[in-house]
């Protein structure tokens, strides 16, 4: 006991403390605000709703951030930009026409169909370009090389677009059917949320479906593992690659559509805060592993929605709703001291690459 | 026809030359063997041959054909597949993916099948370990799985990159009957050695590599009578 005492380094005391005062924050706040009960139970049930509608677009954009991250350990913050430039595309060519026509009104799944496909047709192709033209030649530079090009590409793909469409907000049109909200067994949900949660889980099932049963699937796990043994097999490594971007864009596709339905804007910095968001959300639930990016999105929507109100409020803070980016980020720094390999997965290995 | 003609190639890694000049034949239906210390360039010859290296003089023809316009990829639909070096399975696909992944250049469903049961009357234990993932493998079994994923290829050529490494005597018996009666069921193979011993016992033929170049190349029954071999690489005194 003794000596473990005197092995105890500073660092880990100081890290200790830091662990110590987070915990106290979070329950003292929770245990203040319970006491106070400031919310009826209808606000609770919708903030819960709202975190899980949120987390589950995390989750969907997080998935990008994992499988890129599982085949060629480089985090892709151009990942945003894919997920932003599908919508963006979509809202001004289809989505306003179809509106302003009533198109929109009279035939919503139709219409919703022509948009997504149109969506996930441009994030796919705008991820391929990058993947081609900007990373694929340094795929055997060292990994700070492609992490830069990367920051490179998110800035010049946000500006590609400011200058197309321009920089101000552009409305997403409300669809009639999706407006307002239904009973659920007694809880009232939105129902865009309920479509966003639904179509989340759908995705992803079918993700995780692909990525383990097909035949293509299993050869982008074998190519994640290793490339030399992977070409020996017959797997044609560029091409393994390109579908991981593709399949990645396209998740990041729905989600831009999803989050227009919820939200009702479009913007060409939209990709920005989302992007980071999912990357925090695949380091925490483990990146590289597609599990764990659904369960990190799905946490951190959750925490960011309920966290304010219930731990935040019962501090004293007078707008905690301002500080769900602060419990965001909070979030990354601590998984990335105490748990860098996140709830499910491997660190963020220096050695892999 | 020889099946592989290695013709004086030459490679490097940057500025290191591996290579210096290295010529190889094997004729249909042989094993032929590679034995080499450490670093003398056995496994950059294999990885030349499948084109994970690319020489930068010689030419290297598989079946009369020149192998130089085919990618990595590419070559395992010409027939050649390969056991490499630490035996290189998927540790984190289970052991039937591992052989699916094998398998990966055919669409012949009712034949993969068939050597699917051919390579589990060959190895019961990677039948019995199916659904296992494969890094929880021990290390024979491991190396069963790359040699049976090598042959869910239903390769031509096999290329072993010392498959008897880190093995326990009685594994490298093993490992060796099956290298022996892949070859009779009709596989030509080119095998990668360290172990001089074993592979002679295996073997037809074999060639010498020191430091990137072949100083010997004979039947192995005049190699093992060969003095410079018996010294270095058999460890007669
Ligand atoms: N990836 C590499 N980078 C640089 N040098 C290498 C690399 N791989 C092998 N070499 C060098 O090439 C030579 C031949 O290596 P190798 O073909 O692996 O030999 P062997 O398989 O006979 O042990 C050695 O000198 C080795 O150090
Ligand atoms: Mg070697």
């Amino acid at each position: 006991m003794l000596r473990r005492l005197q092995d105890v380094n500073v660092l880990d005391l100081v890290l200790w403390v830091f662990r110590a005062v987070i915990i106290v924050i979070v329950v003292w706040g929770t245990i203040a605000t319970l006491i106070e009960n400031p919310y009826p139970a209808q606000t609770w049930t919708e903030t819960i709703v709202a975190g899980i509608a949120q987390g589950s677009l995390y989750a969907l954009i997080a998935i990008g951030y994992t499988l890129v991250y599982g085949v060629l350990f480089m985090i892709n913050f151009a990942h945003g930009e894919f997920f932003m430039s599908g919508i963006m595309t979509a809202t001004i060519f289809l989505a306003q026409p179809m509106s302003e026509t009533g198109f929109l009104d009279n035939y919503p799944v139709l219409s919703l169909l022509l948009i997504t496909i149109v969506t996930m047709t441009v994030s796919v192709a705008i991820a391929l370009l990058t993947e081609r033209v900007a990373y694929r030649p340094l795929r055997k530079a060292p990994r700070l090389v492609p992490l830069i090009t990367a920051i490179g590409a998110s800035f010049f793909w946000q500006y590609f677009f400011r200058g197309l469409y321009g920089s101000e907000v552009k409305p997403f049109p409300q669809l009639a059917s999706l407006a307002g909200k239904v009973s659920l067994g007694g809880i009232v949900i939105l129902k865009t949320h309920i479509v966003v949660i639904v179509a989340a889980i759908l995705m992803l099932i079918g993700l995780y479906g692909f990525v383990m049963r097909t035949k293509t699937g299993k050869s982008i796990r074998a190519v994640a593992e290793n490339k030399d043994v992977a070409a020996l097999m017959g797997i044609d490594v560029d091409r393994a690659v390109s579908i991981t971007f593709a399949v990645g864009a396209s998740m990041a596709g729905i989600a831009g559509v999803l989050y227009a339905i919820v939200f009702r804007q479009v913007h060409f910095f939209m990709g920005f805060i989302p992007g980071i968001k999912a990357f925090t959300a695949a380091v925490l639930g483990g990146i590289g592993s597609i599990p764990g990016a659904a369960l990190g999105g799905l946490f951190l929507g959750m925490f960011e929605s309920v966290g304010p109100g219930l731990f935040l409020e019962g501090l004293g803070i007078p707008a905690p709703h301002q500080l769900k980016d602060v419990i965001a980020f909070t979030m990354l720094v601590l998984v990335l001291i105490f748990r860098p390999q996140g709830i499910l997965g491997e660190r963020l290995a220096e050695e892999k690459a | 026809m020889a099946i592989l003609e290695v013709n004086n190639i030459h490679a490097y890694y940057g500025n290191i030359q591996a290579l210096r000049g290295i010529s190889v034949t094997v004729e249909e239906g042989e094993i032929v063997t590679l034995i080499g210390a450490n670093g003398a360039g056995k496994t950059t010859t294999l990885r030349a041959i499948s084109r994970l290296v690319n020489p930068r003089e010689g030419s290297i023809q598989f079946d009369g054909e020149d192998l130089s316009q085919f990618k990595a990829h590419e070559l395992v639909y010409k027939g050649v597949a390969m056991v490499p070096e630490g035996r290189g399975i998927f540790a984190k696909l289970t052991v039937g993916e591992n052989l699916d992944m094998g398998a990966f250049s055919r669409d012949d469903s009712a034949n993969i099948q068939e050597d699917l049961e051919r390579v589990f009357d060959l190895f019961p234990r990677l039948k019995e370990r199916r659904s296992q993932v494969a890094g929880t493998l021990s290390g024979g079994e491991q190396q069963m799985l790359a040699t049976g994923r090598a042959l869910m290829a239903n390769p031509r050529l096999l290329l072993m990159d010392e498959p008897s490494m880190g093995l326990a005597p009685v594994l490298v018996e093993s490992v060796f009957e099956t290298i022996q009666r892949i070859n009779k069921e009709g596989t030509t193979i080119l095998l990668v050695e360290q172990n001089a011993m074993m592979a002679f016992q295996v073997a037809n033929r074999g060639y010498v590599l020191q430091t990137g170049e072949i100083v010997l190349s004979d039947s192995v029954e005049n190699l093992r009578q060969n003095e410079m071999v018996q010294k270095a690489y058999l460890g007669v005194e």
